[in-house]
């Protein structure tokens, strides 16, 4: 058997044991994951709205954004977010707690290789280029700012 | 003061985005990083082109939750900071605005990571 034949016999071959994801039902739970956590969301923002009146709607959102973080941070601990993000694909990731969960998961995941090679290195596999992007990002829209 | 409409748009907005983001997955298995980056430069993007605003307007939290909301406030804090501080400002603005949510994101982390164990053999991503 030639080379390529082989080669197209193992891509058939890996594309039959590829877990096929059900298309409908996964855009459905997406849009449901998704959904409710912006529905929390807004919940922590009408929240700290009420209790702290006197901070502007940039800050309350900080700290909408801040206490979901930490939530789901919390719920990585108890290994529930890993069940939610099982069910939910990108409903969970594309919410601001899949960034969250993208930093804590290699965190705990590799607590057992050290603090500082273990914990504080494998935390940014996922999330660092989210933030490497991020940064260089609003440098460039800093500088269009400038020249407009 | 509060709406049921709020949590309604907040859920609809907020499921129409991670929709989306689920048609991308199916479509061309794209993996978690590559799905928060995109995102978030489209939230950038959207920013520079002033049609961000009108839209957490009308989205509420279902347009400040999506990774979207992030890269929109970097870009308006790197923007708002060029405009009131100049050349500096390109510089400070982006982070200082996003402090919040990365400095909470690391510490729980870090902290949770030193109480917690792994409890699953799969893993997170």
């Amino acid at each position: 058997m030639d080379k390529q034949k082989r080669n197209e016999n193992y891509n058939i071959y890996v594309e039959s044991k590829v877990p096929k994801t059900k298309a409908w039902p996964s855009l459905f739970k997406a849009f449901l994951v998704g959904g409710i956590i912006c529905a929390i969301g807004q919940g922590f923002f009408d929240l700290y709205s009420y209790l702290f009146p006197n901070l502007a709607e940039s800050e309350v959102t900080t700290c909408m954004l801040m206490s979901i973080i930490f939530i789901t941070c919390l719920l990585t601990g108890f290994g529930i977010y890993d069940v939610i993000g099982a069910w939910g694909g990108a409903g969970s990731v594309i919410p601001i707690t899949g960034f969250s969960n993208s930093i804590s998961s290699p965190a705990i995941e590799f607590k057992k290789e050290g603090i500082i090679y273990g914990i504080c290195v494998k935390m940014f596999t996922i999330a660092g280029p989210v933030i490497v992007c991020g940064v260089v990002g609003s440098i460039v829209c800093g500088f269009v700012a400038l020249f407009i | 003061m509060i709406s049921v409409w709020d949590y309604v748009i907040s859920f609809l907005v907020g499921g129409i985005i991670c929709f989306l983001g689920q048609i991308l997955v199916i479509r061309t298995k794209i993996t978690t990083a590559r799905i928060l980056v995109l995102f978030m430069v489209i939230g950038m993007v959207l920013e520079v082109f002033n049609v961000y605003a009108p839209f957490r307007e009308f989205g509420k939290a279902g347009a400040t939750v999506p990774i979207i909301g992030f890269g929109a406030s970097l870009a308006r804090g790197a923007i708002m900071a060029t405009k009131e501080y100049g050349i500096i400002g390109i510089f400070t603005g982006g982070l200082t605005a996003a402090s919040g949510g990365i400095a909470m994101a690391i510490f729980a982390s870090f902290i949770f990571a030193l109480i917690f164990s792994s409890k699953s053999k799969r893993g997170g991503h």
